[in-house]
């Protein structure tokens, strides 16, 4: 995951879609530093 | 012996110009970017009442149309007006603003809400034709104020204005110089809240055909918080709206949990009939202003209408089982807990998996499954997608994963098992509760015998947690009045203890 080092990331999930926390998952083996993450309700 | 469900009401409110001034969205926008032409634009995207009445899911959520019916229709369904669509449904009714704003004001008991004199003379002729609105709450209405006097409210007392067709006709004024909580935009979405969930509940009276007095509890689910300084969302709701509803012998409590509290109050109103703690349990809740054109740049960028442009409202009648109506199966009660996790997948296997597993069922066993309700026609435009399609579609997967639907049978199994939502995007309105009426309705007519009502919360949002939450219940059909089992009857217990005190009597002589 080369493409992801040094990178920050902010997360806004989806209730609906893919929720924050699902998403922050796929970035614990990343070298990505998760700057926010929060999952937001569009309904 | 498990409770039943007696009776589902459902009221929509048509507020196109609280759209414009109570809407979060259009109010934010004031904010931050008030010369926009998405505010300039917007008053031209707003339906008019006959459109409102005439919209397909508008007429399915008060019960005019089934869901098969709307389902049968091509999306999107606003350009497919309902042919002599009336106002009047099966379930409710959809009020126009203007009796509304009428129905707001005596609902007021701190006299806050005053409305100008000549639009109360215009707009009350009308509620007094209204079926529902009896003496107390008539005899609420005010004569009215002077122009002069709405207006310097507005300008200078920090008052909310209420508009009807553009044009100022009231105010809300603070109900506290400096308590926050009792502000009038506060003080606004309460009493929306409240005099919109009166409504749904004076017609739950009707629909259910019982003596408001009957009613013992009452438990209120909306997403608002009624309280001052010193106890933000101290309730209570629900007493207030049994006051207007004429409930002389009810008391109650408010529930809260996002979208889901209408599930938790429903599971709630049915383990206390169930228990024998009341008889009959009223579940009501009123609308939200703040979601009013929630996607509403969406649409106007799109060159819709704004189709968020209603309050909705609805209340559910819990009762003892009267071995008619479908029974609330409290044996199967899905729930999202602390350790289930945030996934999709994980989310609707706590909610209809693993309870419909613990009593040996199957997904398939259940007909229908009724989870996030809202309209597609709102949210496809807005990105937001068709979200109730969402659902079935991650239920239909987990009966292929647990190996009892073959793959190819998932769409089949969205179509037979699903529905196409039709509830405005009101936050706790669209979660599960829309179904509660047709499916009562189905089970009665033989159509289906089990339905699954799932609700789900965003938790996240109050930023005290990360979790997310849910309940489910199920409804099927009446099995009939049983004698409980396994118990002795009052005769019997006397008889036991007679022939206990006979032997005893007989070892003494």
């Amino acid at each position: 995951m080369s493409l992801l080092n040094n990178k920050k990331v902010i997360i806004i999930g989806d209730r609906d879609g893919i929720p924050g926390p699902a998403i922050e998952e796929c970035f614990k083996n990343t070298q990505a530093e998760i700057l926010f993450s929060s999952t937001e309700c569009f309904v | 012996m498990n409770s039943v469900l007696k009776a589902a009401s459902y009221v929509l409110v048509h507020a196109p110009d609280m759209v414009l001034h109570n809407g979060t969205t259009q109010t934010t926008e004031k904010v931050v970017n008030p010369g926009s032409d998405y505010l300039k634009t917007l008053p031209q995207h707003l339906r008019g009442f006959d459109q409102v009445v005439a919209y397909p899911p508008n007429q399915t959520y008060i019960g005019n149309l089934s869901p098969k019916q709307l389902g049968e229709l091509e999306q999107p369904f606003f350009d497919k007006p309902v042919e002599n669509a009336t106002r009047q449904g099966k379930f409710g009714e959809i009020l126009p603003q203007d009796e509304f704003l009428l129905l707001f004001q005596a609902c007021d008991m701190f006299d806050l809400v005053h409305l100008d004199k000549d639009f109360v003379a215009a707009t009350k002729p009308a509620l007094e034709q209204h079926p529902l609105m009896d003496a107390f709450i008539l005899g609420r209405i005010r004569e009215g104020t002077a122009m002069e006097q709405v207006e310097r409210f507005v300008k200078e007392e920090g008052a909310e204005g209420l508009y009807y067709n553009g044009r100022l006709v009231g105010y809300i004024k603070r109900a506290h110089d400096v308590d926050a909580n009792l502000s009038a935009h506060v003080m606004m979405e309460n009493l929306a809240s409240k005099a919109s969930a009166v409504l749904a509940l004076k017609h739950l009276v009707k629909v259910s055909g019982i003596e408001a007095s009957q009613i013992d509890y009452v438990i209120e689910c909306s997403e608002e918080a009624c309280g001052d300084m010193n106890q933000r969302g101290g309730g209570n709701f629900a007493k207030s709206i049994a006051e207007m509803a004429g409930l002389p012998n009810a008391t109650g409590c408010d529930v809260r949990g996002f979208c889901a509290a209408p599930s938790h109050a429903l599971v709630t109103a049915a383990s206390l009939v169930k228990s024998g703690t009341f008889k009959n349990v009223a579940v009501v809740a009123g609308g939200s202003t703040a979601k009013l054109g929630m996607n509403g740049k969406d649409h106007v960028r799109k060159g819709m209408q704004v189709l968020e442009d209603v309050l909705g409202g609805f209340a559910a009648l819990i009762s003892e089982n009267d071995g008619q109506n479908p029974e609330i199966d409290l044996d199967i009660i899905g729930r999202h807990t602390v350790g289930t996790g945030a996934s999709p997948q994980a989310v609707i296997t706590s909610l209809v998996l693993t309870p419909l597993e613990k009593v040996g069922m199957k997904i398939q066993d259940i007909d229908k499954y009724a989870a996030e309700m809202q309209n597609p026609d709102i949210t496809k435009p807005a990105g937001a997608g068709d979200v109730p399609q969402a659902n079935f579609k991650m239920i239909g997967a987990l009966a292929v994963k647990s190996g009892e639907l073959p793959r190819e049978g998932l769409n089949d199994f969205i179509l037979n098992h699903g529905m196409v939502g039709w509830a405005p995007t009101q936050g706790h309105i669209p979660s599960g509760a829309p179904y509660l009426g047709h499916a009562r309705q189905e089970i009665l007519d033989g159509d289906i015998t089990k339905a699954m009502i799932v609700g789900k919360g965003s938790l996240f949002l109050g930023r005290l947690t990360n979790q997310f939450d849910g309940i489910s219940f199920v409804l099927k059909k009446n099995e009939g009045k049983k004698e409980p089992s396994g118990g002795a009857s009052k005769e019997e217990v006397r008889g036991l203890i007679a022939q206990a005190l006979r032997d005893f009597a007989a070892s003494l002589s």
